[in-house]
């Protein structure tokens, strides 16, 4: 895997700043990238010392005693029985396409999830994940074939999880991510021998060089 | 809570962290798990609850929600001390990561978005971690180093960039220095972090 999160985004992440449809993204590529959880690690470990270093603040004069109380309260929250992830896949030890915490996201494995076609080439499944500030999508391209051309509104976070895609950037595989943004115009084409999913997040509309695609862009919402 | 606790005098004079404070606190942690010995918890509480209140208090948490996610983050760390694990993490590194997932999920109605390694589509690290208990602290340690001899403006801006919710943009604006002096310094600080600790990062 060579196409990694940038320094930027994965500050972001550790210190908590990232909004929830890039932190969805960074997190995915997390589960399938050991170079960058050990990034996240030194990151992390980072904040530990600077919250050592903080000046303190005075906390309540019954702060201990309320924490105590509130330990010796019985856990409602807890419960015994862990249940079977509906989102896991049946059958074994499949490898699911989406890792975790995507696939939980967006309610399962690729298998279940209903695509909408947006052209003979490209479906789409659009998700909610409460975050105000991005849109974000999974897209699946036939094998071979391109995504129209376009440039972007603002940032575009684009994580392969099946297959791969090509575009004047490189060539990206599963686990791998594609920043882009507003100064780059790029057509991906899926790689020859598998369709190619990816986890799509953005904060602003996609600019297609196609009119006709362009009239129908509000209707796909993309 | 009108009345205040008296500030943890042990380290008003020098608030520059201890290596020692820091071993101490792997034993009290464990303490806990293992015993749940209330003592031990009354020391990491005494320590970590006056920085953790003052790092939801300078990520813009009003008093009162200050005060509630610090005691939320104490009960955290009581309740997940069998988690701990000082090959993985130091205490600081541990309870920063509990205090940050506790204010975004104050502030998010989902909880915040971390990878699952129970997760068969979990791509486990290649090598089998030879981290140890030594070697975390050592990594604590020369992170503490480290950011103790940055140039001042650095170690602010490396601050700032985990204790102020705010871009570099808006950082650029209040103090009124050009945004790439921002990133630069940033850039500069993390770079000697990295450095330190022997660069594997990709």
């Amino acid at each position: 895997m060579m196409h990694h999160v940038s320094d930027e985004m994965l500050e972001d992440y550790v210190s908590g700043q990232l909004s929830a449809g890039w932190s969805l993204g960074v997190a995915t590529h997390l589960a399938l990238c050991p170079a960058c959880r050990k990034r996240v690690q030194v990151l992390e470990a980072v904040g530990g010392v600077l919250l050592e270093n903080i000046e303190p603040v005075p906390t309540a004069s019954t702060s201990l005693q309320d924490i105590m109380s509130r330990i010796a309260e019985p856990r409602d929250e807890i419960i015994a029985v862990t249940p079977t992830s509906p989102t896991r896949p049946r059958g074994g030890n499949l490898t699911p396409i989406l890792p975790e915490p995507l696939r939980q996201m967006v309610g399962g494995d690729v298998a279940h999830l209903k695509w909408r076609r947006l052209n003979g080439d490209v479906s789409q499944v659009i998700f909610e994940t409460g975050d105000q500030t991005t849109s974000c999508r999974l897209l699946r391209v036939k094998a071979g074939r391109p995504v129209a051309e376009h440039s972007h509104g603002g940032n575009e976070f684009t994580l392969v999880l099946a297959g791969s895609f090509s575009d004047k950037l490189g060539t990206f595989a599963r686990g791998d991510v594609e920043l882009t943004d507003e100064h780059v115009e790029h057509q991906p084409i899926a790689g020859p021998d598998e369709d190619c999913i990816c986890l799509a997040v953005t904060d602003a509309p996609l600019r297609f060089r196609n009119p006709i695609v362009r009239l129908f862009q509000p209707l796909f919402k993309i | 809570m009108s009345e205040q606790s008296p500030p943890d005098r042990t380290k008003s004079s020098n608030r520059l962290s201890d290596p020692v404070v820091s071993r101490q606190m792997v034993n009290h942690i464990i303490a806990v798990a293992s015993e749940r010995d209330s003592a031990a918890f009354e020391k990491i509480f005494r320590y970590f609850g006056p920085r953790v209140k003052a790092y939801m208090l300078k990520l813009g948490t009003d008093g009162a929600l200050a005060e509630e996610l610090m005691q939320e983050t104490m009960v955290s760390i009581w309740r997940k001390a069998d988690k701990f694990d000082p090959a993985k993490a130091a205490p600081s590194t541990w309870i920063f990561t509990i205090a940050r997932n506790l204010r975004i999920d104050a502030y998010r109605k989902a909880s915040r978005a971390e990878p699952d390694p129970h997760d068969p589509a979990f791509r486990p690290d290649a090598d089998a971690p030879a981290d140890d208990v030594m070697m975390q602290t050592e990594i604590a340690e020369r992170l503490r180093k480290i950011i103790a001899t940055l140039p001042e403006e650095q170690r602010t801006m490396l601050q700032l960039s985990y204790f102020q919710d705010k871009s570099h943009n808006e950082i650029s604006q209040d103090f009124g220095i050009p945004l790439g002096t921002v990133k630069s310094r940033l850039r500069l600080a993390m770079q000697k972090v990295r450095h330190a600790l022997g660069d594997e990062t990709p």
